[in-house]
């Protein structure tokens, strides 16, 4: 059965690093839902999340050629364990005089801010698990939706993580 | 560093010097490099040194050529190309060398840094275009990175499971100074290659594998070669008495004239070794990757059997096929250890039932009066230089006819593409091979679609003086292309034909006369008759010659288990 995985890379930061996972993925035929990328606590190191999908015998080759690039110093499975995922989208929506108020209700809802006001439209920041911007976004195109800004997901392991 | 050893206070020096000598500190004495704008610093700066330069007459054919030398010595091969052209020229190669875990450098020179990414003249991001074709690449952008990265390069080109590294060096950091730091160690803390190691419990559930088999095959590639375990593997049999089948890259890893030797598994191999794959108990992998060209339908390839998978890249272990026993390890340390604890033990009724299927379907051709065909040519060669010679080949059918009719007793006599089937393969390996070993006969056995490919590395064995021996075995056709016409299109001709459309009768091209213009001594062969004397003047001449044999285009490789089909699907006549 084909399984959305959470995988944590952490890779040297140098220039190149990125195409070299985006071309392994593309060139063996992985299927990548998103990618995030950003330096860690150590300047010389850069955490890649990569939220992936497929079966066991595919993770395993995903994280084995993960492995096998040079510049990658650990790969980590995050779905594994228990974890923290987060994404951050920005929606921009229509709104007038008479929707302005119900939006914001549902942003509060989903404890989402609202970052701008125009005579026709708002802009809502709402961050959270996949899940939980998929419902925000079923929720607000109603409305109709104008644009749509969204990250890829950011993991780390709970510490409270039984080590096994 | 080397501050301590060296007495005169560090000298500033150009990076085309240092790029040199930091390949002069990896023991590098020959390379194979053909001169551009972006490049010629670095030959200056090899004119200033001990490193012998082979200027090839195309870049792909010194890639090929440095291929050829590290399968032939176990030692890194080294090329040099400028930008643009030159480097994509190298393209083919590091794809071959990729696929075929060759250990290889090659460096590149690239456009100055100030007008990378502005479409200046012969400017190609190279590292970009090579990345998923090499085991690593680098752009360097300062000069004080090139002896770490020269460095790194090597170790990473010949550590773990082999592989191409490709460095491109801009022109003007070839041409700024600095007083160079050279390091003695390589410290990566993402690469670690040396930790693929079987543990105790893995070995001991080898040996027990083996100690329950009634019908136990030996799987062997060319990681054994990497590796250089033949002697392991060796030992192995002598206290197992395992019969051993062959990829097409790893032969001669265990000595194919003995009784225990199943010769080559596959689509074209032995009718008994794909039997004995089919029918074992036990399949022990080693070295291998369940190439598609071995296992045919994955989910019927030795399906009887527990399979135990020895492979140094993790990333082998169920990629293709899932083995109840996969072991990440280098395998001369796994055998090694194999060796000391596994029973002495014998299997003679599987032998015999296995050389049942030996008797019965050989290698074997229907022999001619007068015309010469392929295989024949290839047995020959073999009876006449003992089986002791370094053979070279192209792709299609002369390649698998060399690998069924030139059996080899040790590893690094036989070059061939494997994974990439890189048709100019033939040629240039062969004197890349050559330049290691100059006192062995050197063979290039090929076909006249392959041969045509990298004609022009002719010039290099004249004018380097490199006595290699050629065979064309011309039947005028893309043989292997036709054959798969003939079974599978009607014998429907899709430009599979290379010859003359105007003179079918004649010989075309005329090989012998473009070897003469080339300065190197040519002959052609049309008769059974006259091939024996042909080949004695040929091993006796002093220098490179070309053998331009005729051979008839009807003939098949077989056996064959056609693409995606499996041990019963089998065609033998």
């Amino acid at each position: 059965m084909p399984q959305k995985h959470t995988i944590s890379a952490l890779v040297e930061n140098h220039f190149g690093v990125l195409c070299r996972i985006a071309g392994l993925f593309s060139s063996r035929g992985f299927n990548i839902d998103s990618l995030s990328v950003g330096e860690t606590e150590d300047p010389k190191i850069s955490r890649m999340t990569i939220v992936v999908r497929g079966d066991d015998s595919v993770l395993e080759q995903v994280v084995k050629q993960l492995n096998r690039l040079i510049d990658v110093i650990r790969v980590i499975d995050i779905t594994q364990g228990t974890f923290i995922e987060r994404e951050l989208t920005l929606i921009k929506v229509n709104a007038n005089t008479t929707t302005r108020t119900e939006i914001i209700q549902i942003a509060e809802v989903f404890r989402a801010n609202v970052v701008d006001v125009s005579a026709n439209s708002m802009t809502i920041e709402v961050t959270g698990r996949h899940d939980k911007v998929q419902a925000i976004i079923a929720m607000l195109e109603p409305y109709g939706i104008e644009e749509i800004a969204r990250t890829g997901t950011v993991a780390l392991l709970r510490d409270s993580t039984p080590k096994k | 560093m080397a501050s301590a050893a060296a007495p005169p206070a560090p000298q500033e020096m150009r990076g085309a010097d240092i790029v040199i000598e930091s390949l002069v500190r990896e023991g590098v004495d020959i390379i194979f490099g053909y001169p551009g704008g972006a490049s010629m610093e670095l030959h200056q700066a090899l004119t200033r040194s001990k490193i012998r330069n082979i200027l090839c007459r195309h870049e792909q054919g010194e890639i090929f050529a440095a291929e050829g030398y590290a399968k032939a010595s176990g030692k890194v091969g080294v090329c040099m190309a400028t930008s643009g052209s030159g480097a994509t020229n190298l393209v083919t190669g590091l794809a071959d060398a990729k696929m075929d875990s060759v250990p290889l450098v090659a460096i590149t020179g690239q456009v100055p840094s100030s007008v990378i990414g502005r479409d200046a003249f012969q400017e190609t991001p190279i590292v970009e275009i090579t990345r998923q074709i090499t085991k690593h690449n680098y752009l360097i952008d300062r000069i004080e990175d090139i002896p770490r990265v020269i460095k790194e390069a090597f170790h990473i080109a010949s550590t773990g499971r082999p592989g191409p590294v490709l460095v491109d060096v801009p022109k003007d950091i070839q041409q700024s100074y600095w007083a160079a730091e050279f390091p003695e160690t390589v410290s990566m803390r993402s690469y670690a290659p040396n930790q693929a190691r079987a543990s105790r419990e893995d070995i001991e559930s080898v040996a027990q594998a083996i100690k329950e088999a009634k019908r136990p095959v030996i799987y062997a590639g060319g990681g054994i070669i990497s590796s250089e375990a033949s002697e392991e593997l060796r030992n192995l049999v002598k206290k197992t008495n395992i019969p051993v089948a062959q990829t097409l890259l790893g032969l001669g890893v265990f000595p194919e004239t003995d009784p225990l030797s199943l010769q080559m598994l596959g689509m074209h191999g032995s009718v008994y070794a794909n039997y004995a794959v089919n029918h074992a108990d036990l399949l022990l992998a080693f070295g291998v990757r369940f190439d598609d060209r071995v296992t045919g339908k994955l989910e019927a390839f030795a399906k009887h059997g527990k399979i135990v998978h020895i492979d140094i890249d993790p990333s082998e272990l169920n990629k293709n096929k899932v083995a109840h026993l996969p072991i990440a390890s280098d395998i001369k340390y796994a055998l090694q250890e194999l060796n000391g604890i596994v029973e002495d033990n014998a299997y003679p009724e599987w032998v015999d039932e296995i050389n049942v299927w030996r008797k019965k379907h050989p290698f074997s051709f229907q022999e001619t009066e007068d015309d010469i065909l392929p295989q024949h040519a290839i047995k020959l060669l073999y009876e006449m230089t003992k089986g002791d010679a370094i053979v070279a080949t192209g792709v299609g059918q002369h390649q698998m006819w060399a690998a069924q009719y030139y059996p080899f007793d040790e590893p690094r006599r036989w070059l061939t593409s494997g994974g990439l089937g890189s048709m100019g393969f033939g040629l240039p390996s062969a004197l890349g091979a050559q330049l290691a070993f100059p006192d062995k006969l050197v063979v290039d056995i090929d076909g006249d679609g392959s041969f045509a490919m990298n004609v022009q590395e002719l010039a290099t064995l004249y004018v380097e003086k490199l006595p290699v021996k050629t065979i064309i075995l011309n039947n005028q056709h893309l043989g292997m292309v036709v054959q798969w016409e003939d079974r599978f299109y009607e014998s429907n001709r899709g430009h599979t034909f290379i010859g003359d459309p105007d003179g079918t009768e004649a010989v075309y091209p005329d090989f012998v006369t473009v070897a003469e213009g080339f300065r190197v001594k040519a002959e052609r062969v049309f008769h059974k008759k006259d091939l024996p004397a042909a080949y004695e003047r040929m091993i006796a001449h002093d220098g490179p010659y070309l053998l331009d044999v005729i051979v008839p285009n009807q003939e098949h490789v077989l056996p064959m288990i056609p693409s995606g089909m499996t041990f019963d699907d089998i065609i033998t006549e």
